[in-house]
């Protein structure tokens, strides 16, 4: 069962979709129990982080994402639930993150002719890991759908597993053990997109 | 890089798209979700549905057409037409749309923009401004479907509502609209210049010149167009590899 973790933040309905696609037991739930349960689990979300932190306290979801991670099941953050994978987030005041990832999360600086958000289809460069098969089939400088104004900036170098270019480089996907995150929205980047939400089902 | 969108939009009238969508190999040219397929296989980089059902009662189609939508098609999706409140957006965000546009309801209250935003995410608020000449170097809004002027300036509204919590703005030129001659590249770079959220040109756009003036002299993020589509006049692989070869960038 691959459990997309409901914490009232942004569109699941199409991230379930697009998992529905490569497999049949896909469900959208806010259930500890469920979360504990599943085979996988995938954080969506878009929106404030601080306001994301505070839901996935109230509905008491903190533990079973982290005794999930801990056991060694597959995880997978896009956009926001990426970004709640690491330490601290200078969004607002400097607030804590679930720290599964040691890092920050930053805000893009204004520069003239850099809107904000990073809006729109940008390319992603694969860093490492050519053994990394959640990347499998996807190009290094395919493009994929990006709608953000923070981005992650992990301690650990060798956790990224792809940049993409806005006013300089940032970390658009890591990779560290079981754990997955993307900042753009593999089920809003087409036929490329799927290959990665399919690559993620393909895990063991 | 990040690329120049090129985004095709539908107008939806009682769940179906009217401005006769003229494609030889739909089924089915009316039904909007057949119509948003289409564009995914054409590697369109967003899609508008505009919803110009008139009736209250009917409004829900839109949410039916929007939950079909996203079942089968995975690219970003951006509905506008009689939004009021945010129940309404809330709707049709958990029917599957990425982006929500608001136009009249924002201007006859702001608050509406902010706490949107705030619950939400500017990243999926957009406002639409429709803008007509009032002079040179200036515009004035229009709401209601173009129908009632505010006295408001287009650039000061836009600036505005970008300090409250607009993520993107979608900006018509009533001059220009259907009219095939081309984006009023003034105001784009207008407001492509004064803003610092991405702005989207709509109103105008007759050939492949025409789309790439308005990334090139106006400065737009992202260009909307129906007509030059719906019609076949040219296909968005035509624009993109025009816009390539003139050193735009773009996602082929």
């Amino acid at each position: 069962m691959i459990v997309i973790i409901d914490y009232g933040m942004g569109n699941l309905r199409s991230v379930q979709k697009a998992f529905e696609k490569f497999y049949s037991n896909v469900i959208v739930s806010s259930s500890a129990k469920d979360i504990l349960n599943s085979d996988k689990l995938i954080l969506p979300g878009v929106g404030a982080f601080k306001v994301a932190m505070d839901e996935l306290k109230k509905r008491g979801l903190i533990k079973p994402i982290k005794d999930s991670i801990a056991k060694g099941k597959p995880f997978l953050g896009i956009c926001l639930g990426l970004q709640l994978l690491f330490s601290e987030s200078e969004e607002g005041k400097k607030i804590k993150g679930l720290d599964i990832i040691k890092g920050r999360v930053k805000r893009f600086k204004e520069k003239p002719g850099l809107k904000i958000p990073h809006m729109g289809w940008n390319n992603i460069k694969s860093a490492n890991s050519p053994d990394n098969n959640i990347l499998n089939g996807v190009a290094s400088g395919s493009y994929m759908y990006f709608v953000h104004s923070y981005y992650v900036e992990p301690k650990d170098k060798d956790a990224i597993l792809c940049q993409t270019d806005y006013g300089g480089n940032f970390t658009s996907g890591i990779h560290k053990d079981n754990v997955y995150g993307f900042q753009f929205h593999p089920e809003k980047s087409q036929s490329i997109g799927l290959k990665i939400v399919e690559n993620f089902v393909k895990l063991c | 890089m990040l690329t120049k969108r090129i985004i095709p939009c539908l107008d939806v009238k009682d769940g179906r798209v009217v401005k006769g969508v003229k494609f030889l190999n739909l089924k089915d040219a009316g039904d909007p979700v057949e119509v948003a397929q289409f564009y995914d296989n054409e590697a369109a980089d967003e899609i508008v549905f505009l919803d110009i059902t008139a009736s209250f009662e009917k409004r829900n189609i839109m949410l039916d057409v929007v939950k079909r939508t996203a079942e089968t098609v995975f690219m970003p999706l951006t509905v506008g037409g009689g939004i009021r409140n945010l129940e309404d957006i809330r709707q049709l965000l958990k029917a599957g749309a990425d982006k929500v546009s608001i136009n009249t309801a924002a201007v006859k209250d702001i608050e509406l923009v902010k706490k949107a935003s705030e619950k939400f995410g500017s990243q999926c608020i957009v406002v639409a401004i429709d803008a007509k000449r009032s002079g040179k170097g200036k515009w004035e809004v229009y709401i209601h479907g173009g129908r009632t002027p505010t006295g408001i300036d287009a650039v000061r509204w836009g600036k505005k509502v970008e300090k409250i919590g607009a993520g993107e703005i979608l900006l018509t030129s009533m001059d220009k609209d259907g009219t095939k001659d081309g984006y009023d590249i003034e105001l784009t770079r207008k407001f492509s210049e004064n803003l610092n959220i991405p702005i989207i040109a709509s109103g105008g756009a007759g050939n492949l010149e025409h789309i790439y003036e308005a990334f090139t002299k106006g400065k737009a993020d992202a260009a909307l167009a129906a007509s030059i589509f719906h019609y076949k006049e040219y296909s968005i692989r035509e624009v993109k590899e025009y816009l390539k070869k003139r050193k735009v960038s773009v996602r082929i």
